[in-house]
């Protein structure tokens, strides 16, 4: 198994002249999960988008496998996925027909089938998103994860709108594709029951 | 997957999605089609201004009409998040956003070439120049949803776009109607055609090559 690296060198954000963070400094490797914590306003999801490259850092720079992400371009999505706080379900397409298109966008890991079935939607392969609950929605969302293949997770809120026993099974399915070599960086209110030995934790404080 | 699978499943989910949206579609047909009933009822009886001025009305009507499919390119994606999905694929996003593109003029532009000829011989046009204004239409076309793929692109973040992207839009396809309302007017005196349908295939060229990479880009700024 190839070991993977993020690094993080003195990031900073700024939003409307104000700093959100400055002089981040962070390493990320395979089998690590990395939570970042802070009150609402802190810039926690402007971080995400940072490390997704969607938005690009007021300063420093980020490497993956120690090369400039600017440099690596499209290349870098080969190994990452992103789940924001929408969905990017079409709400007029079957849970099947956003997985497929999801597939096709990227390396097919999982079959559909066994994806909707990790994530306790099994049976609604032909419901249409609109039909499906908040919490539905979100475990079908999460189920990209699954029917691709990907190395790096970024979860914004991964937990939203899910009842205890689907927060239990996310954070199962995160901790098995950790073990296997992967990394998850999240943001999460809820209280967490990850392994510890597994977790880094950066919280950004206004 | 290869490039090829995600262009084709890109094409293949907005049509689909289209269908699933059927009433969308038929709202700017029938837009085209008010605006040019409303020109006879505006001239009167004078069926021989009617005739010399049919290709002008039904190129503007076009034009007009698919600026308005124009905004849902890219907006419900944007909205919804599956925007990001496309820009985070590892394939080239100018690409996969020509499959959008394809799919947007599959579904505007099919309609209103297919409704052109039972509008122009309403409008008293002669065969053979319809066949021509249907050729220039069809080269055109493709440009218009090229172009305006940009402008929507770079409005995304803005609540109200609408009037704006007219704005944009709108100056930008001056060239291409000078050249097919002038393919047109040569074939009513019984001119050589070439020349203005070359310039046509040439702007269709210009634009297609050049514009998925500007519209690329201007996703990646309203993402930012």
């Amino acid at each position: 198994m190839s070991e993977f690296t993020l690094e993080a060198r003195q990031l900073a954000c700024q939003r409307d002249d104000r700093v959100l963070f400055s002089g981040l400094n962070f390493h990320l490797y395979s089998g690590q999960i990395l939570l970042i914590e802070g009150v609402n306003g802190a810039g926690k999801t402007s971080l995400l988008r940072i490390l997704t490259g969607l938005r690009q850092p007021d300063e420093g720079e980020l490497f993956w496998n120690a090369q400039a992400l600017d440099d690596l371009g499209a290349a870098f999505y080969q190994d990452v996925t992103y789940i924001g706080h929408s969905n990017g379900l079409k709400d007029t397409l079957t849970a099947q027909e956003n997985l497929r298109y999801v597939q096709a966008l990227a390396t097919p890991a999982l079959s559909i089938d066994e994806s909707l079935q990790q994530v306790h939607l099994n049976g609604y392969q032909d419901t249409l998103v609109r039909y499906l609950s908040a919490g539905q929605r979100r475990r079908l969302a999460l189920a990209r994860l699954l029917c691709t293949h990907k190395t790096l997770w970024i979860l914004d809120e991964p937990f939203t709108s899910l009842d205890r026993v689907s927060i239990q099974l996310i954070e199962q399915l995160m901790t098995a594709h950790v073990k296997q070599g992967g990394m998850v960086i999240m943001t999460s209110h809820h209280e967490t029951h990850l392994p510890a030995t597994l977790v880094q934790k950066i919280e950004l404080r206004r | 997957m290869t490039l090829f699978t995600a262009f084709i499943a890109v094409i293949r989910r907005d049509l689909l999605l289209a269908y699933r949206h059927r009433a969308d579609l038929i709202n700017p047909l029938a837009f085209f089609v008010m605006v040019v009933t409303l020109f006879p009822l505006a001239l009167g009886a004078e069926p021989l201004l009617l005739k010399r001025i049919a290709p002008a009305i039904i190129w503007v009507a076009a034009l007009l009409a698919s600026l308005l499919s124009m905004e849902s390119l890219f907006r419900s994606d944007f909205e919804d998040g599956s925007l990001e999905l496309m820009v985070m694929s590892p394939h080239p996003l100018s690409l996969l956003v020509l499959a959008k593109i394809i799919a947007h003029w599959l579904l505007s532009s099919m309609p209103l070439l297919l409704m052109t000829p039972f509008i122009a011989t309403m409008l008293g046009m002669d065969a053979d120049v319809m066949l021509v204004l249907l050729v220039t239409l069809l080269l055109g076309m493709p440009v218009l949803s090229l172009i305006g793929a940009i402008a929507v692109a770079l409005t995304l973040g803005l609540r109200k776009g609408g009037a704006l992207l007219a704005v944009l839009v709108l100056p930008l396809y001056v060239p291409m109607l000078i050249f097919a309302s002038g393919a047109v007017d040569a074939a009513m005196s019984g001119l050589p055609i070439g020349g203005h349908l070359s310039m046509l295939a040439a702007i269709l060229c210009l634009t297609l090559t050049l514009t998925p990479w500007a519209t690329a880009v201007a996703l990646k700024m309203s993402l930012s």
